[in-house]
C-alpha cells in the first residue's frame, strides 16, 4: 500500500566543502510518522533544513507528491510550503505576538475566513493542542511545554497535509513530552497528515513512529531504513541497534 | 462539485433531547449562520440533552470544528449533556481532542485603567526606580573599575583588543564621511555671512575651531551612540536572553567586569583617536569648500594655523572621553537591564541610543558652560 508522499532522491547535504550526507533515498508515505533519527551531529536537522527549502542541495532532488521542490521555482516553492505545517527546535512562535496573534498570522495571510471566524478558529486551534484560553498569553509567559504546543497549534493553523517536527520534546520533562507524542498520534490519527520528526529521544521513536530512516555520522549516509521496533531487533548494523537499544560500544564513535 | 450553503437547525420536538441537525458544507469561503444565533436557541432550551446530527453533512473544515466547540463549551456551561450521531470520524476525534482539556479561566485580576499610566505619583516612582537602577550600576562598574585598577578584575585583554577594532577602525568609513561633510557645512554656514564682510578668510579659522572644540568630538560621539552603543545593548541583551549572564555570573565572574569593562574602556580609548581623525577630515572638509570660494589653500592653511590653539583641542578630547564613557554606561546597561525576548531586545538598542544622546547633549552643553565660567 505505498503512496509515496515524500521522496528523497539522491540527496547530497553539504556546508562549503564539508559533506554532510551523501547518497540518501528513501520514500515517505502518506499517512506516516516518519521519524529522522542518529547520533548527534549526524545532519538530521540539517537534512529537515534542506526538505523545507531552507538550505539548498549539493545534490539530489526531494519530491513532494512526485512533484521536485528543488527545481521549483520560489513562487511553487511557497504555494507547496502553504500545505506544511512547522515546528521549530525552540517553538519559533513570534515573541513579541500574543498566542492568538501568532495562530491568527497564517490564517490572515493565507484563508479568507472573516475576523470572528478567525477569532472562532484560533480558539478552536488552541484547544485542540490543549490551551484554550491562553489567547491573550505572551510566549514569555508560558512553559516551555506549553509554548511548544502553542508553535503546534500554529503550525495546524492551515489544516497541512504535512506536519515537520525538529525535535520536538527537546527539554520537555518524560510526562510533557509523553502528551506532547499523544498529541501529535492523535492529530495525525484525526487529519491524516503526514508527520515527519527529527528526534533521538527513544520513548517517541517506539511510541508513535510507523517509519523511520537512521543517519550515520561516520559513513555519512543511512544506513537503516524501516520500522524501528523491527530494526531494534532484526537491523543488519550494529550501530543501529546500539542506538535503538540505548547500548553504549566501542562502535558508537562520532568523527565529526 | 456544487457548494450547498451550511446551516444548522434546532429540533426541540423530543422532550429528552434537542437534536442539532448540521447542513451543507462547513468550509471556508461559505457564509454560514452565527453561533450567536444557536446560543440563544440553546437558552431557552429545556431538554437535558443536545444531540449533533451529521447525517446530512457535506464537506466540512476548521469552521465546523470551531463552531462545535464552541456548542460544546455553552453546553457544559448550561449543564447540557453533548453527544454526536452521524458525524465524521475525523470530526469526532478531533472534538475528542479539543476538548480533553477544559478552557483556561484567565485570572481575574483585571487590568488597570489607563489613566493609572499618568498619575504622578506612578511617574516619580518610576523615576525613582530608574534613578536607583541607574546609581546602582554606576557603583558596581565603580567597582569592577576599581578592582581593575589593583588588578584583581576578571576581565580578559583579549575581548578588550576586539572591542577596540570594532569600535576604531571598524568605524572609520562611517565617521569619515560624516566629518568631511560636517567640516564642508561648517563652512558653508559660515562663508554666507562672512562674504557679507569681506571676510572670507576667517572660514579657516570657523572650521578649525568648529571641529576642534565641538563638531568633531560630538559627530563622532553621535554615529558611535548609533553604531557601538546600539550593539552593546543588542549584544549583552541577547546574552541576557541565551542566559549567558547567569553563567558569567555563576561562574563567579562580575558581568560588570567581564561584560561592560572591555566594553567600556574600548570606547573611550578609541573615541578620543576617532575625534583627532574627524577633526582633521572635517578640515580638510572645510578646505575643500573654501577653496571653491576663492581661498588658496595655503592661505587656509596659515590661517587655520594661526587659530588652531592647544586648548581647543584639549577641550575637544576630554569631551570625547567623557562622551565615550557615557555611550559605553548607555549601552550597557541597557543591555544588562533588558528583559529576555527578542521584542525587549530590540527595546533595549532603542534605548541605548535615545539615552546615549540625551547624555551627548546634556553633558556637551555642560562642558561648555563650565569652560564658559573657567575662560578656557
Amino acid at each position: 500500500m505505498s503512496d509515496p508522499h515524500i521522496q528523497i532522491r539522491n540527496l547530497t547535504m553539504a556546508y562549503g566543502s564539508r559533506v554532510i550526507q551523501q547518497d540518501l533515498d528513501f520514500d515517505i508515505n502518506r499517512g506516516d510518522i516518519f521519524v529522522i533519527m542518529g547520533g548527534s551531529g549526524c545532519g538530521k536537522s540539517t537534512l529537515l533544513k534542506h526538505m523545507l527549502g531552507l538550505l539548498q542541495p549539493r545534490q539530489g532532488d526531494i519530491l513532494y507528491n512526485n512533484e521536485s521542490f528543488v527545481n521549483a521555482s520560489p513562487k511553487q516553492q511557497d504555494s507547496m510550503r502553504q500545505r506544511w505545517g512547522i515546528t521549530y527546535q525552540s517553538g519559533g512562535l513570534f515573541s513579541a505576538m500574543t498566542l492568538a496573534e501568532n495562530v491568527n498570522l497564517p490564517l490572515q495571510l493565507y484563508t479568507s475566513y472573516s475576523d470572528a471566524d478567525r477569532a472562532d478558529i484560533i480558539a478552536y486551534k488552541l484547544a485542540l493542542v490543549g490551551l484554550a484560553g491562553y489567547q491573550e498569553y505572551y510566549p514569555s509567559e508560558i512553559s516551555g511545554g506549553m509554548r511548544k504546543r502553542a508553535a503546534l497549534a500554529r503550525a495546524i493553523a492551515l489544516e497541512p497535509e504535512i506536519l515537520f517536527f525538529d525535535e520536538p520534546s527537546a527539554g520537555l520533562d518524560p510526562i510533557s513530552s509523553c502528551l506532547l507524542d499523544d498529541l501529535i498520534e492523535q492529530l495525525h490519527d484525526s487529519t491524516g497528515a503526514t508527520v515527519v520528526m527529527v528526534t533521538h529521544e527513544l520513548p517517541s521513536i517506539f511510541g508513535i513512529a510507523t517509519n523511520s530512516v537512521y543517519l550515520d555520522a561516520s559513513s555519512k549516509t543511512m544506513i537503516a531504513y524501516g520500522d524501528p521496533k523491527q530494526l531494534r531487533d532484526h537491523s543488519d548494523q550494529p550501530v543501529v541497534r546500539q542506538f535503538l537499544a540505548r547500548e553504549s560500544g566501542s562502535l558508537q564513535e562520532e568523527q565529526v | 462539485m456544487s457548494q450547498l450553503p451550511p446551516g444548522f437547525d434546532l429540533l426541540t420536538d423530543d422532550r429528552d433531547s434537542a437534536v442539532l441537525q448540521l447542513t451543507g458544507d462547513w468550509i471556508q469561503g461559505q457564509t454560514h449562520r452565527d453561533f450567536q444565533v444557536l446560543k440563544d436557541e440553546l437558552c431557552c432550551l429545556t431538554a437535558p440533552e443536545l444531540v449533533v446530527d451529521g447525517s446530512r453533512l457535506g464537506r466540512w473544515d476548521s469552521i465546523l470544528m470551531a463552531f462545535l466547540l464552541q456548542s460544546y463549551n455553552q453546553c457544559q456551561e448550561d449543564n447540557i449533556r453533548f453527544t454526536t450521531r452521524n458525524l465524521p470520524d475525523g470530526v469526532n476525534q478531533l472534538l475528542d481532542v479539543a476538548t480533553a482539556v477544559p478552557p483556561h479561566a484567565p485570572s481575574a485580576a483585571s487590568s488597570p485603567p489607563w489613566y493609572n499610566a499618568l498619575s504622578p505619583a506612578r511617574l516619580v516612582n518610576e523615576l525613582r526606580h530608574h534613578g536607583r537602577e541607574a546609581l546602582a550600576f554606576l557603583g558596581e562598574l565603580s567597582i569592577a573599575l576599581w578592582r581593575l585598577a589593583l588588578g584583581r578584575a576578571n576581565t580578559r585583554f583579549s575581548d578588550f583588543r576586539q572591542f577596540c577594532y570594532q569600535a576604531g577602525p571598524d568605524a572609520f568609513a562611517i565617521i569619515s564621511l560624516t566629518s568631511v561633510l560636517v567640516g564642508m557645512i561648517l563652512a558653508y554656514l559660515g562663508a554666507v555671512q562672512l562674504q557679507q564682510f569681506g571676510a572670507e578668510i576667517y572660514v579657516a579659522d570657523l572650521v578649525v575651531i568648529g571641529m576642534l572644540r565641538e563638531m568633531g568630538a560630538l559627530m563622532a560621539a553621535i554615529v558611535m551612540a548609533g553604531r557601538t552603543g546600539a550593539a552593546y545593548a543588542a549584544q549583552l541583551g541577547t546574552m541576557q536572553g541565551n542566559e549567558e549572564i547567569d553563567a558569567i555570573s555563576t561562574m563567579g565572574v562580575s558581568p560588570m567586569e567581564f561584560l561592560v569593562v572591555p566594553r567600556l574602556l574600548a570606547l573611550v580609548v578609541m573615541m578620543p583617536l576617532l575625534t583627532l581623525y574627524a577633526n582633521l577630515l572635517g578640515i580638510i572638509g572645510g578646505g575643500i569648500v573654501a577653496g571653491g570660494m576663492g581661498i588658496a589653500p595655503l592661505m587656509f592653511i596659515s590661517e587655520g594655523e594661526s587659530a588652531l590653539g592647544m586648548h581647543h583641542l584639549i577641550v575637544g578630547l576630554i569631551k570625547s572621553v567623557v562622551f565615550g564613557l557615557l555611550i559605553a554606561v548607555a549601552g550597557c546597561r541597557s543591555g544588562i537591564n533588558s528583559g529576555r525576548s527578542s521584542a525587549a531586545v530590540g527595546q533595549a538598542a532603542t534605548e541605548a541610543v535615545v539615552t546615549a544622546i540625551v547624555y551627548l547633549i546634556v553633558a556637551d552643553a555642560a562642558i561648555n558652560i563650565i569652560c564658559q565660567q573657567l575662560e578656557i
